[in-house]
């Protein structure tokens, strides 16, 4: 028994030794906020990420009830925020809004996802 | 010597660190459902993985016998495709009355193809041999088996993340499952009859993971938001030469934890029938995602092809 807790001990060691895991990014919270209401129009939609992402393989886009784009098509990474992904938005009427996701962190892990938020009516 | 074959098991780990292959997709994922690897039920993918330990204190069986399970199980991708598995267990085996016996309970490996995913829908499916290899174990002592066992197998796994969102709260639920046949080698041992088995596992799992991401920002934050109940069952039924078999099987609630680069299980271990134990037990495990922890080496595909 000792010896199979040393595999363990041996084996986080060298885990540890290969240094900090960069792992998939996974979204950590959004701004509109996942599934929330909101009663302004947000400018802007800003994805939060666990991971740091690799921009020219990451983006996301915004349609409206129709399908049709309301995003402005210029996610960007913000310098200094590499986990972060933000676009800037049309002005939103009231209804619900869908966000498309999808991310390539440092190491190259692909990930993807999709939300919806609401603009409430006035 | 028990205790070393478990220690080659597991530095074959890491002599696969020297390995080189080349980028992957990641493991356990169906578009932005991710599917953590449940430990009653195989995988419904193919993974670099390792589960290093996995400690199982089984209900009390029909006859007291009191066990406690130690196993190490490696998984790696020969291709983004096609993969094996490698797995080794030691038993300390405490009969009513008597002494207690150890030692290693059979080498069980196993090659994988991952035949669909499906992200949209969540859905994902593989199909698998299995062998558990005769006179790996200690057989005498504590039951091993003196045959080879050959067990094909299907696995699949679902999420809900496709529902209406009027159906919301479902969304985060997501099911795998497991199915297989097992055939002996022999068809009976020291006269008692090996029937062929039919087993059946699922899992049902709420990911607090995708309910955060994906459904409804509830404010859970790190780690609380890296939380996954589950509840898992798997059952096995004789098919045949079943005198003195009967269906056995566990019913296990917990919860995992998945992290970055590891995720922690523990589950309640509650027999179905009085065939399958008395009382209740416990496991946990620890469980290393090796593609997040060495994505340039141990943890890529041997090959892209």
């Amino acid at each position: 028994m000792r010896r199979g807790a040393a595999a363990v001990a041996a084996f986080a060691i060298t885990a540890a030794l290969a240094g900090p895991a960069v792992a998939h990014a996974m979204l950590e919270h959004a701004n509109p906020p996942v599934g929330s209401t909101v009663a302004a129009a947000p400018s802007a939609l800003t994805l939060r990420f666990t991971q740091q992402l690799e921009p020219a393989f990451s983006g996301v886009t915004v349609t409206d009830a129709a399908g049709r784009r309301v995003d402005l098509g210029n996610a960007v990474v913000p310098p200094g925020h590499a986990e972060e992904l933000q676009v800037r938005l049309k002005p939103l009427a009231a209804g619900r809004y869908t966000v498309r996701w999808h991310a390539v962190s440092v190491d190259t892990h692909r990930t993807e996802g999709n939300f919806t938020f609401t603009v409430a009516g006035r | 010597m028990n205790v070393r074959r478990c220690l080659a098991v597991a530095a074959l780990a890491g002599a696969a660190l020297l390995a080189a292959g080349s980028p992957v997709r990641a493991h356990g994922f169906a578009g932005q459902r991710f599917f953590p690897a449940t430990i009653l039920n195989d995988d419904p993918f193919v993974a670099d993985e390792l589960s290093l330990p996995t400690v199982t204190r089984p209900p009390e069986d029909a006859g007291g016998a009191h066990e406690i399970d130690l196993d190490v199980e490696f998984s790696k991708r020969i291709t983004p495709r096609l993969g094996f598995s490698l797995g080794e267990g030691w038993t300390s085996l405490k009969p009513a009355g008597a002494g207690s016996a150890t030692g290693l309970t059979g080498l069980e490996t196993g090659v994988q193809y991952q035949l669909f995913v499906n992200g949209p829908h969540e859905a994902i499916g593989l199909v698998g041999l299995d062998v558990s290899w005769a006179h790996t174990g200690r057989v005498a002592a504590l039951g091993a088996s003196d045959f080879t066992t050959l067990s094909p197998r299907f696995a699949f796994g679902k999420g809900f993340g496709d529902l209406p969102y009027s159906l919301d709260w479902l969304r985060p639920i997501a099911v795998t499952g497991n199915l297989s046949v097992d055939f002996p080698s022999k068809t009976e041992s020291a006269g008692s009859p090996n029937p062929n088995f039919f087993n059946y596992g699922f899992a049902v799992e709420y990911s607090l993971t995708y309910l955060q991401c994906c459904v409804k920002d509830v404010g859970l934050r790190r780690p609380f938001s890296q939380l996954i109940p589950v509840v898992e069952m798997a059952f096995s039924t004789p098919i045949n030469r079943s005198e003195g078999f009967s269906t056995v099987g566990t019913i296990q609630p917990g919860i995992i934890w998945s992290g970055e680069s590891f995720q922690i299980g523990a589950e309640a271990i509650i027999p179905v029938n009085d065939a399958s134990g008395k009382g209740i037990g416990g496991v946990v495990q620890l469980h290393f995602y090796l593609d997040d922890l060495f994505p340039r080496s141990l943890g890529k595909p041997i090959s892209e092809w």
